[in-house]
Order: C-alpha cells, then sequence, then structure tokens
C-alpha cells in the first residue's frame, strides 16, 4: 500500500443513465474536459433503474464513493423514471446518514446530454469531497 | 380484560355460528407464564379457548395472506393498520375479512420482565391494575406495567381500531404522542456516536429472520435475503452484510411499516430494528405527507411522485 497519505485515491462509482448523464458523460469526453479519473462509470437504461441494492453493494465492496445521475425531472427518456427514483434516493440518503454513514458518500446530481462542462464539475466535486473524507471504513466488507 | 375476553368470545362465537367465517385468529393462553399464543378458531365448541390481555402483542394480521375462507380476526389498533395496508397491497380481500376491532392500551414486554425477574421460574402473577406482582422460586418482584410496555407502544398513536366491523368494548384515549421526536433525538447526535450505536445493535443479529417472518407487510414469496441470482446481500453475519440486511429491509418497508413492533418482538437478541423503520416512517411522513395504514384509498408514497418533491439531497452545481 505504501505511503497512504499521498499515494491514496478514492474510487467512485457513477451511476449514469444511458439518455442523459451518460451522453453528458460523453460529451464531456468529446469536448475535451478535464476530470479525475477516480471515477468508475456504470451506464444504466434511467436513473429509475437503480436500486438501493447497486449503492450499498458498491459501497460494501470497495467503493469510497457513489454517484447516481439521471436526467433532469420532466426530462426522462421513460418520462417518470426520475421522479420515482428521487423518492427512493431522498429515503436511501437519509437512511445512511441516519445510521453514520457520511452523507458525502453517496451523491445524487442531474446532469442532461449537453451538460458536459457540469458533468465534469460535477466529478471535481465529488472526487474532491470523497477525498476529504478518506478511504470508506464504515459497511465495508472484511473479507471478500 | 376477563370483561373483554368474554365479549370476544361471545362476538365470535356469534360469527361461527352464522357462518359468516370460517375461522376465528385470535390469542389462546400461552404455555409458558406472561405470553399469549395465536390461535384458529374452528369450531364453536373451542371458543373457551380464546382471551385477551395484555400479553397478546402478536400481530395477526400475519396469518391473514395465509388462512383460507372467510376469516374473522381479533386486531387491535396497529394490526388494523396493517389490515388497512394488505387491503390496499391487494394481499387480502375486504370481503373475506370480518375484523374484531379491540382497543389496546400497549402490551407488556415479557423478555424484559423476565430479564427483571432474572430469569427465574415463575410461579405467580397477581395483577393490581398498575403493577404485576411476581413470585417464584426466591422471587418476589413488583413490576409496574408502565415501564414495560414495548417501546412500540410506548410511542403508539392508534390505540383504537382504525377501521373494524365489530367493536368491542370503549373507545380509549389516544396517547398525545410526539411526533418521532425519538428520531429527531438520535439524529441530533453526532454520526459516531449513531455509527456506534447501530453496529452495536446490529453486531448481536444472527440472521434468523424472525424479524421478516413476523412483519405482517414481509410477505414477498421470496425475500432478497434468499435470492441467489443476483445475491445482492451476503449471507455472513459479518457487520457489513448484516447491516445491509437491515438497512434494504427498512427501505422495502418504507411508507408500509405500520409500526406495530413485531419485528422487535420477535427478535430473539433484541436488536433495535425499530431505530431504522421509525427513521422511514418519519422521513416518509416529513417528505411526502404520508401516515400509513389509515385510508386505503391513498395510494403508497413510493407508488407515485409529485413534480415538486423535495430535492434538498441533490447535489447542485
Amino acid at each position: 500500500m505504501g505511503n497512504k497519505e499521498t499515494s491514496w485515491e478514492p474510487k467512485i462509482i457513477a451511476f449514469l443513465c444511458n439518455w442523459c448523464s451518460y451522453a453528458g458523460a460523453d460529451l464531456a469526453g468529446v469536448g475535451r474536459m478535464q476530470y479525475p479519473a477516480n471515477v468508475r462509470v456504470i451506464r444504466v437504461p434511467c436513473s429509475g433503474r437503480i436500486s438501493p441494492f447497486f449503492i450499498l453493494s458498491s459501497l460494501q465492496n470497495g467503493a469510497d464513493g457513489v454517484l447516481v445521475s439521471g436526467c433532469h425531472p420532466g426530462d426522462c427518456h421513460y418520462l417518470t423514471g426520475n421522479y420515482s427514483a428521487r423518492r427512493k434516493f431522498a429515503l436511501l440518503k437519509s437512511q445512511l446518514e441516519h445510521i453514520g454513514i457520511e452523507k458525502e458518500r453517496v451523491q445524487f446530481t442531474w446532469v442532461s446530454a449537453s451538460e458536459g462542462g457540469k458533468f465534469a464539475e460535477v466529478i471535481n466535486r465529488v472526487t474532491e469531497t470523497v477525498k476529504a473524507l478518506g478511504p470508506a471504513k464504515r459497511l465495508v466488507k472484511k473479507c471478500l | 380484560m376477563t370483561d373483554v375476553s368474554n365479549k370476544i368470545r361471545e362476538e365470535a362465537g356469534k360469527l361461527l355460528e352464522k357462518g359468516e367465517v370460517d375461522v376465528i385468529i385470535g390469542f389462546e393462553k400461552g404455555s409458558i407464564p406472561l405470553s399469549a399464543t395465536p390461535c384458529f378458531i374452528r369450531n364453536e365448541a373451542d371458543i373457551e379457548k380464546l382471551i385477551w390481555n395484555e400479553y397478546c402483542g402478536n400481530n395477526l394480521s400475519l396469518y391473514l395472506s395465509k388462512a383460507r375462507g372467510k376469516i374473522g380476526i381479533i386486531a387491535k389498533g396497529c394490526d388494523t393498520r396493517a389490515i388497512v395496508e394488505l387491503i390496499k397491497e391487494k394481499q387480502v380481500q375486504r370481503e373475506r375479512i370480518v375484523i374484531i376491532g379491540v382497543p389496546c392500551e400497549g402490551m407488556l414486554d415479557r423478555k424484559r420482565i423476565m430479564i427483571r425477574c432474572q430469569s427465574r421460574n415463575i410461579t405467580g402473577i397477581e395483577d393490581q391494575g398498575r403493577q404485576l406482582l411476581i413470585t417464584g422460586d426466591s422471587l418476589n418482584v413488583a413490576v409496574e406495567k408502565d415501564e414495560f410496555f414495548y417501546p412500540a407502544c410506548q410511542v403508539c398513536a392508534n390505540r383504537n381500531p382504525v377501521m373494524c366491523d365489530v367493536f368491542i368494548g370503549n373507545t380509549i384515549e389516544e396517547q398525545k404522542t410526539d411526533e418521532f421526536t425519538d428520531v429527531t433525538d438520535f439524529n441530533e447526535k453526532p454520526s459516531e456516536e449513531r455509527w456506534a450505536y447501530i453496529t452495536d445493535e446490529i453486531d448481536r443479529c444472527i440472521r434468523c429472520y424472525a424479524c421478516r417472518n413476523a412483519c405482517p407487510l414481509c410477505y414477498c414469496k421470496e425475500c432478497f435475503v434468499d435470492a441467489t441470482q443476483p445475491q445482492w446481500v451476503g449471507k455472513t453475519i459479518e457487520q457489513s452484510d448484516t447491516l445491509s440486511f437491515h438497512i434494504m429491509r427498512s427501505i422495502h418497508l418504507a411508507g408500509r411499516c405500520i409500526e406495530c413492533g413485531a419485528c422487535e418482538r420477535a427478535c430473539p437478541v433484541m436488536v433495535d430494528i425499530r431505530k431504522l423503520n421509525r427513521k422511514m416512517s418519519a422521513d416518509v411522513k416529513n417528505m411526502f405527507g404520508y401516515k400509513t395504514g389509515l385510508d386505503i384509498d391513498q395510494p403508497a408514497p413510493l407508488s407515485v411522485f409529485k413534480p415538486d418533491d423535495s430535492e434538498e439531497f441533490i447535489l447542485d452545481i
């Protein structure tokens, strides 16, 4: 592991919806925008597809942070997927904070297909906050 | 209490006699002191078995989806709230059940009383109104009932049935319970302290799933903890897996949990499971203005949305 203080980089899992945020991430790439390489992207059909299981499982298996991003409310490809997701995520985030998991570890945001700049900024912000928190210790599996 | 027992027997007898129900789900005397056991009465001859006392804690609505034919059920306030949710979720048809509603002033926690009695053999219990005089092998204690009601009963806001066909006894005054001050108090503690408390509780969990089995709303044919393809939650009793199980269970019950405390009563190691479920109930109420088990026509909060739902938690750049 070497010198943890300087060499540690957070691992962040990003669940991006196919129609908006994934395209936004693509646009950030095409536009040659710089953002940290800490993020591992998983493409899902819709933010409504994301089960709390995905998020818990990420945290259990070594992610230091999780980002979920979908279409802006009203812009969902399936019309209402992100509205349903919003209620679900509000509860999950609140519960995780309640039991004592740092609330900054799990983040939710909306990025549209035209917001390449916003995507880069979101990744910057999330990476910074997770880095400041340090490696995840709570809810992490000890033996995999 | 004997009045209520007699009244229950009378009403249950009538229902069976007229053939309005095939089975009555109620309580009979438990095989150990300070307990009552759920029972299923099919013949009028057995009606005398039915009892009502302060140990009838079980939520009988658990058996509704499993029993066949027309069912008469003895139900407390919390049980009727569970029935409302079960009807809403189409697990039981309203026409199929006759609800015998009984107001309830709280049920006594046998496990905590046994701890108070140092788990000695109990030979005699004398009910003195607000007190229980318990005697046994070198044992002679007076137990204040107020101290030994289940935690769920202490914050119960529906002591009277919210829906019933036959009402037994008199309506009692509802408690002026706080609106989730226990949750707010816990939330105000520092994150380390909350984590320490929760993990301390969860570490005792042996993954027996008694909480799930006792829960009237945990009726899934295949529970996520039993699923193996994919297996989202590990089956070990490592803290991470156990906690994930409890978090997911609370999320699955968000907007459905009627706070009867059946999970906590069933838990053999006395884990404070309601800590998680209460939080979800508080959130559902504060965020979506929904209280479970009161109105059959109100849709479940996670099945609907409003375009202007709170976005406080969304990272905005």
